[in-house]
């Protein structure tokens, strides 16, 4: 198979893909790298000229640059914790056998098909509204105050919106993994003597460990970029903007393209600082 | 102690009798082995006794006392899986100590019997390392070792030889029963392989269709199968069975003659026939004899040189003390 002519060709055929690639992810690297160096705003004179590193020191400096760092890892880290541990106990649950298991499967795939816009506004409209959403009656009829969901708990609420739109995702994977282990490994546990609490935690949370780093590095990398359901809630408001926020409020709001790309780049960095150490992490898990 | 008294027991899957109601004693450091055809019924038989299955119906006592309802963990019995089920992401040293670890016992006894066990197991060389790196055959102790820590009343095997190669199966096979020698314990070994029966067992059940056509010990099983199932299956190769006129001149439906029971000559002998095949073992040769108007075909043992071709005519002559008679519902005939 592998003679010197086929390799040849398989070049030759793989090419237009590479290229094609290539192009796709160059093209607006360099023009953003391009953009970062330059002091250019549409609505203010357009290309002003080369602004050196200055756009990059204006980034860092600005007083929301490491409020939309924690912001974004805190989104991350609790969608992360939240996918996680209800997509193990979503998945052990669908992988009992019940009746109309095929139906259940589905309506807890479903949330994953509806687009992120138009989740957070069902969320933000019809259960996070103060006055007319589902939790603001719920906690009339017992009795209590309701909670402006989108001012008093920001953060906690775009978590829950985020979360509930990838827990799918995570169980979908999960219930895949769970269903690959062997039978006999859990009658050997039983018959070792180990009770249900047990066996989930040496054998099934173990044999777990590969699907949950797939589905930590999927997710984050996704989850990085986190934009539709800060729009359309709280608009970067009460403590929300994330890195990705604020790039898109220097670029659009700020008309300043200079300074937006500047961010960009961090976001670039910011991004492949956390891929590595998941590499590491998964790397070591796929391993054994 | 380990003796296991089954008492009527039953099981159904639905509406599905898998094993009607079936009655069995198994004696303190007995080797039993639970032999028959896939989907007779063993293996369930295997797995109620472990408690990994409930009954339908009956009781099962271990030791005399009543063990139906009790969970697989308290009935004191160790299992050694087809797949070996071994802990994937523990060292051998870990899988072998889980079900001690689970027992909460101190961690020095932990050590002392894993060693243990690793010694009489011979898998020192290779106690840190993972299932994953093992050969079928060093799984294989693992699986056992896990087994014989727990120091059970009783050690159930479920094909465990299953995935071996042959070479390793016949070396796993006698490490077994060596294993049974020393430790005494009593040992219920399912298997659809009559060799692994015959060479292991003290007392072989047969079963089909999740009934017990006979118990005994191998050499009563080979000498006077009760019924035409028992006999055909054990022994290797099979039992020729002959029907119609010839049985009727034994007073039988039909008669059985093992291969080795019957001589071979080119020249003389009872029935004629011609040679189809012959296998060559080196130090036995069984023939494959076609057109004896007896049976479709008949298998002889034969001496390890047998110079016959495909084709050639062959005589043959049944020792006549040899014969097994059967009845029409294929019963024994004394």
């Amino acid at each position: 198979m592998a003679t010197q002519h086929s390799r040849a060709a398989a070049r030759i055929m793989m090419a237009p893909a590479v290229i094609l690639l290539l192009g796709w992810m160059l093209v607006p690297l360099t023009m953003t790298l391009y953009f970062s160096f330059k002091n250019y705003l549409p609505l203010r004179g357009g290309d002003l000229g080369w602004a050196g590193f200055e756009n990059y020191t204006r980034f860092v400096t600005s007083s929301s640059f490491w409020p939309s760092i924690l912001t974004t890892l805190i989104i991350v880290g609790g969608v992360l914790f939240i996918t996680v541990v209800f997509g193990v106990l979503l998945a052990l649950l669908l992988d009992r056998p019940m009746w109309g298991q095929g139906i259940v499967r589905i309506l807890v795939i479903a949330p994953f098909f509806v687009m992120p816009t138009v989740s957070a506004l069902v969320w933000k409209n019809m259960f996070m509204d103060p006055t007319n959403g589902l939790f603001a009656h719920l906690w009339r009829a017992f009795g209590a105050q309701p909670v402006e969901w989108m001012s008093q708990a920001s953060l906690p609420s775009i978590i829950i919106i985020v979360s509930w739109q990838w827990l799918p995702f995570a169980t979908l994977i999960l219930l895949t993994a769970i269903q690959s282990l062997d039978g006999e490994q859990l009658e050997a546990s039983e018959m070792d003597g180990a009770p249900a609490l047990k066996r989930f935690w040496y054998i099934i949370l173990p044999h777990l460990s590969r699907a949950i780093t797939v589905v930590i590095l999927i997710q984050t990398i996704f989850l990085l970029a986190v934009f539709a359901e800060i729009f359309v809630t709280t608009g970067g408001a009460f403590g929300t903007k994330t890195l990705s926020y604020l790039i898109f409020q220097r670029v659009l709001e700020s008309q300043n393209i200079g300074l937006g790309s500047a961010g960009g780049v961090y976001a670039i960095i910011l991004a492949n600082i956390i891929a590595i150490f998941l590499m590491r992490i998964v790397g070591k898990n796929l391993d054994n | 102690m380990g003796r296991i008294t089954l008492d009527k027991v039953t099981k159904r899957f639905g509406d599905v009798e898998v094993i009607p109601p079936l009655d069995l004693t198994i004696e303190d450091g007995e080797f039993v082995v639970f032999v028959g055809p896939s989907g007779c019924g063993k293996s369930t038989l295997l797995r109620l006794i472990a408690g990994l299955e409930d009954v339908s119906g009956g009781q099962i006592r271990i030791d005399s006392k009543d063990a139906t309802d009790l969970p697989p963990a308290k009935r004191g019995l160790a299992m050694v899986f087809q797949s070996y089920a071994l802990y994937p992401h523990m060292s051998v040293r870990k899988n072998i100590a889980f079900p001690l670890k689970m027992a909460k016992m101190d961690q020095a006894e932990i050590d002392r019997r894993v060693d243990n066990a690793a010694k009489v197991l011979n898998l020192d060389s290779y106690i840190d390392r993972r299932p994953g790196q093992l050969s079928g055959g060093q799984r294989q102790r693992v699986a056992i070792g896990r087994a014989i820590v727990r120091e059970p009343s009783a050690f159930l095997f479920d094909e465990p030889l299953s995935n071996l190669d042959a070479a390793l199966r016949v070396g796993m096979r006698l490490e077994i029963s060596e294993l049974h020698e020393r430790l005494k314990t009593t040992m219920v070994y399912v298997t659809h392989d009559q060799v692994e029966a015959m060479t292991m067992a003290d007392k072989i059940v047969v079963l089909q269709a999740g009934v017990i056509e006979q118990v005994g010990s191998p050499l009563e099983l080979y000498h006077t199968p009760r019924n035409k199932f028992v006999a055909g299956f054990i022994g290797s190769p099979k039992m020729n069975f002959i029907e119609g006129e010839t049985a009727a001149q034994h007073g039988a439906h039909t008669i059985g003659i093992r291969p080795e029971h019957l001589t071979a000559s080119a020249t003389e002998g009872l029935w004629k026939g011609t040679v189809s095949v012959s296998e060559h073992l080196g130090s036995d040769t069984f023939l494959h004899v076609h057109e004896t108007g007896l049976a479709e075909s008949i298998t002889v043992r034969v001496g390890g040189e047998f110079p016959v071709r495909h084709g050639d005519t062959v005589y043959l002559t049944p020792e006549a003390d040899k014969i097994h008679r059967f009845d029409e519902k294929g019963l024994r005939i004394a």
